[in-house]
C-alpha cells in the first residue's frame, strides 16, 4: 500500500478538562477525499485545527508523506502545503479580495513594499478560473455575496499549490449553483492529486464527494469506511448511536453491543 | 445592499464624477465641514481667522497632536486605545530637557551643534521603549489596552515629575527650539523650493501609478480626472506655501535678526516666515505613516488584524508581536510630538501634553478611524487634528467663554461620530 499523504495518529487535545479529541487516528491518501462526520461538538473541527496549526495537540503524531512533522502554528501548516478553508472563511472583511488571498504571504516589490498591482493581477487570473462572474476586485470583501466570499476563501487555499486541503463546511452558506461549483472544484483538485479532508453535515454531499468517511462522536473515532461499502442509514447509525456497521473499520469510540459479561 | 451601491454608480450623477476621480467622499465631506467652519469663524472674527498669521499659528499649534494622531490611527485600527500619550509625551519631554540641559553640556559643552539631535534621539529611544513595554503587556499578558494605558496615564505623568523634581526645565537648546514652529522656518525661497519639489513628487507619483496600472491592463482613471487631480494637488500645495510665505516676520524681530549677524536692516525690506520645520516634520511623518499603512506588510497586517483578528492569526500573522510594534510606533511618534511641543514652549513643564490623549483620540476619530477597528486613514487623522485645533482657537478668538469652549468641543466630537455612523450606514461601507 502506498504511503498516506497525511497520517494523524492518536491525536489528543483537552480544553479545561474536557477531552475534545481523544486518541483519534485517521489518514488521507493523495487524490482522495475523506469526509469527517459527527454531531456538533464531536471534535471534527478541533481535530482538523490541530492539522492546520490553529491548535497545538496535547499528544499524538502527524506524519506527512511518511515523515513526522511538528505543526505549532498556521505558518508551519502552510509550510507543509496544508491549506484550510474555515467554516467562518477567516477573511478580513475590511480588505479587498487580493489582500485576503495573499494575507500573510504578500507579494512584494524589490524594495520590500507590498505589490498590490501584482497581487490584483494574480487574483484576477485565479478568480477567472474559479468564478468567472467575480468582478469586485476593489471592494472590501464584506461587500461581497456569500458565494463570492467563499470563492475568495477557496482561491486562497488553492492558489499556493496546496497538497492537503481542509474544507470545513464549504457549502453550508451556499446556494445550489455555488454548491455545484464547489463540488466541481473538488473533483478537479482530486484529479490533480490533492488530498482533501471535508467536514460536512450533509450526508448527500458526503456520498457524492467523498471516497471514505471517518465518523467521530464525543471526541472519539467511531470508525472509518469507504462510501461504497456503507449506506446512508449505516452512516447515520454511526453518527447518532456510534454503531459500527459491518462494512466499516471500527475505532476506539465504536459502541459495542455484545458486551461480554464480567 | 452591495447591489444597490453598484447600480447607483452607473447613473451619471455627481457620484459618478467622484468615483471617476476616485476620491474618498467621506474625506471630501470633512474638508467641506472644515471650510465651512473656517468661513464661519472668519465672519465672527471680522476676517481675522483667515489671515496668513492665524493660519500659520493654527498649523504650528496642530503639529504635535497631529503627529500623535497618525500613530493613534494604527492603535485604534487594531482595536486598542492609548490613553497614555499625553503623559508619555511629558516623560519624554522631561528626558529630552534633562539630556540637553544637564547631561550633554557636561559631556559636549554648552551649545554643541549635536545637542539637539542627541536629545531627540534619546527621547525617541525612551518613547519606543515605553510604547513597546505597554504593547507587550497588552499583547503578551493580555491586559486590555484601556487598563494598561489608563495606568500609564498616571504613571508616566508622574515619572516626568520625578525626572524633573517638579521643576520647569529650560531654556532649551537654541537649535532644538527651532523644531517648535515660529523659531524655525524655511524662509520664502526655501519654502517655494520645497513646494515645487512637493508638486513634482505628487505629479510623478500620479504618473507612476497610472503607468503601473496600465502595464497590468487594469482600468485607469479618465484623462480629465487625472488632470483635475493634478491641478487640485498643485494648487493646494503652492497655495499653502503662498499663505505661509505671506505671513511677514515682524519688523522688530527682523531687526534683531539682522543685528545679531552684525548688519543693519535695509529700509523697506520684508521677509515671510515660510514653512515651519515642525510642519515639514509632520509632512514627513504623514508620508512615512501612509507608506507603512498602504505599502508594507506591517500596515497590511495592522488593518487585517483590526478587520478580523482571528483571520489574521489563522493567516500566520503574529498578532501579539504586532501589538508591540503598533504601541512602539505610537511611543516613537509621542517622542517626536514631545520634541515639537517642548521646543514650541522653549521649556519642559510638568503639565506639558495634559489632555493630549483626548485631543489625539478625538482627532483620529473625527478623521474617520472607527473604534470597532479595521478602518482609518492617516490624512483623515491629520485633518481631524486641524479641525479640533481650529475649533478651539477659533472660539478663543471669537471670545467664547472657556467652559463653553470645552462644551462645544466635546459635543462636536460626539456629533462627528454620529454623522460618521449615519454616513457609513447609508453608503454601506
Amino acid at each position: 500500500m502506498a504511503t498516506p499523504l497525511v497520517e494523524l495518529k492518536d491525536m489528543c487535545i483537552a480544553f479545561g478538562g474536557v477531552q475534545a479529541v481523544d486518541h483519534v487516528s485517521v489518514d488521507l491518501f493523495p487524490g482522495e477525499v475523506v469526509g469527517l462526520l459527527g454531531h456538533n461538538g464531536a471534535g471534527k473541527s478541533t481535530l482538523i485545527k490541530m492539522l492546520s496549526g490553529a491548535y497545538k495537540a496535547d499528544a499524538g503524531e502527524i506524519r506527512i508523506d511518511g515523515k513526522e512533522v511538528h505543526i505549532h502554528s498556521p505558518r508551519d501548516a502552510r509550510a507543509h502545503n496544508i491549506e484550510t478553508i474555515y467554516q467562518t472563511l477567516a477573511l478580513a472583511d475590511n480588505l479587498d479580495a487580493a489582500s485576503n488571498l495573499f494575507l500573510g504571504r504578500e507579494l512584494t516589490s524589490p524594495l520590500g513594499f507590498v505589490d498590490d498591482d501584482a497581487m490584483e493581477a494574480e487574483t484576477r487570473k485565479i478568480m477567472g478560473r474559479l468564478n468567472s462572474n467575480f468582478s469586485k476586485f476593489h471592494a472590501p470583501v464584506k461587500a461581497l455575496s456569500g458565494g463570492q466570499r467563499q470563492s475568495v476563501a477557496i482561491a486562497r487555499a488553492v492558489y499556493f499549490n496546496a497538497k492537503i486541503l481542509i474544507m470545513d463546511e464549504p457549502t453550508a452558506a451556499l446556494g445550489v449553483h455555488e454548491t455545484q461549483m464547489v463540488a466541481d472544484l473538488i473533483q478537479e483538485l482530486k484529479k490533480q492529486g490533492l488530498g482533501i479532508f471535508l467536514i460536512s453535515h450533509d450526508i448527500h454531499d458526503v456520498f457524492q464527494l467523498c471516497d471514505r468517511i471517518a465518523v467521530m462522536k464525543n471526541g472519539q473515532l467511531v470508525g472509518t469506511a469507504r462510501t461504497s461499502d456503507v449506506t446512508d442509514d449505516d452512516v447515520l447509525g454511526m453518527i447518532i448511536l456510534g454503531k459500527c456497521p459491518p462494512g466499516a473499520v471500527p475505532g476506539p469510540g465504536a459502541f459495542v453491543e455484545d458486551v461480554p459479561a464480567g | 445592499m452591495s447591489e444597490t451601491a453598484l447600480a447607483g454608480q452607473k447613473s451619471p450623477t455627481a457620484r459618478s464624477i467622484f468615483s471617476a476621480l476616485q476620491l474618498d467622499t467621506r474625506f471630501l465631506g470633512m474638508i467641506g465641514a472644515f471650510i465651512v467652519l473656517c468661513l464661519v469663524f472668519n465672519v465672527f472674527t471680522d476676517g481675522r481667522f483667515l489671515t496668513p498669521r492665524n493660519i500659520f499659528n493654527l498649523t504650528i499649534q496642530t503639529v504635535s497632536v497631529a503627529i500623535m494622531a497618525t500613530g493613534m490611527v494604527f492603535v485604534i485600527v487594531t482595536r486598542h486605545i492609548d490613553l497614555s500619550v499625553g503623559s508619555v509625551l511629558a516623560t519624554i519631554a522631561a528626558v529630552m530637557a534633562v539630556v540637553q540641559t544637564d547631561f550633554l553640556p557636561d559631556i559636549l559643552g554648552l551649545g554643541h551643534p549635536a545637542t539637539w539631535i542627541l536629545a531627540i534621539l534619546a527621547g525617541i529611544v525612551v518613547g519606543v521603549l515605553i510604547g513597546a513595554f505597554q504593547g507587550w503587556t497588552i499583547g503578551y499578558l493580555s491586559i486590555p489596552a484601556f487598563i494598561v494605558t489608563l495606568g500609564g496615564l498616571l504613571v508616566w505623568r508622574n515619572v516626568a515629575w520625578f525626572i524633573t523634581s517638579g521643576q520647569t526645565i529650560g531654556p532649551l537648546d537654541d537649535t532644538f527650539t527651532m523644531i517648535g514652529g515660529i523659531g524655525g522656518t524655511m524662509g520664502e525661497t526655501g519654502s517655494w523650493i520645497f513646494g515645487i519639489l512637493a508638486v513634482a513628487a505628487a505629479l510623478w507619483l500620479q504618473v507612476a501609478s497610472r503607468r503601473r496600472k496600465a502595464s497590468h491592463g487594469f482600468p485607469v482613471k479618465p484623462a480629465w480626472a487625472e488632470i483635475t487631480m493634478a491641478v487640485i494637488s498643485t494648487c493646494a500645495i503652492l497655495g499653502f506655501v503662498w499663505v505661509l510665505n505671506a505671513y511677514d516676520i515682524p519688523k522688530a524681530r527682523l531687526q534683531r535678526i539682522f543685528e545679531a549677524s552684525g548688519e543693519t536692516l535695509p529700509e523697506g525690506l520684508t521677509m515671510g516666515y515660510g514653512i515651519p520645520y515642525s510642519v515639514v516634520l509632520l509632512i514627513v511623518v504623514a508620508i512615512v505613516m501612509t507608506m507603512v499603512a498602504r505599502r508594507t506588510r506591517l500596515g497590511r497586517y495592522i488593518f487585517a488584524t483590526g478587520g478580523n483578528p482571528d483571520a489574521a492569526e489563522l493567516s500566520g500573522i503574529n498578532t501579539r508581536l504586532l501589538t508591540v510594534k503598533v504601541f512602539a510606533i505610537m511611543g516613537g511618534l509621542a517622542a517626536l510630538a514631545a520634541a515639537v511641543a517642548a521646543a514650541r514652549l522653549g521649556f519642559s513643564t510638568n503639565d506639558i501634553g495634559t489632555l493630549d490623549e483626548l485631543r489625539v483620540i478625538a482627532a483620529a476619530v473625527i478623521g474617520g478611524t472607527a473604534l470597532a477597528g479595521g478602518v482609518g486613514t492617516i490624512y483623515g487623522a491629520i485633518l481631524g487634528a486641524l479641525i479640533m485645533q481650529s475649533l478651539q482657537s477659533g472660539m478663543a478668538m471669537v471670545g467664547v467663554d472657556a467652559p463653553l469652549q470645552n462644551i462645544v468641543v466635546g459635543t462636536v466630537l460626539v456629533l462627528a461620530v454620529l454623522v460618521d455612523i449615519i454616513y457609513r450606514k447609508r453608503t454601506g461601507d
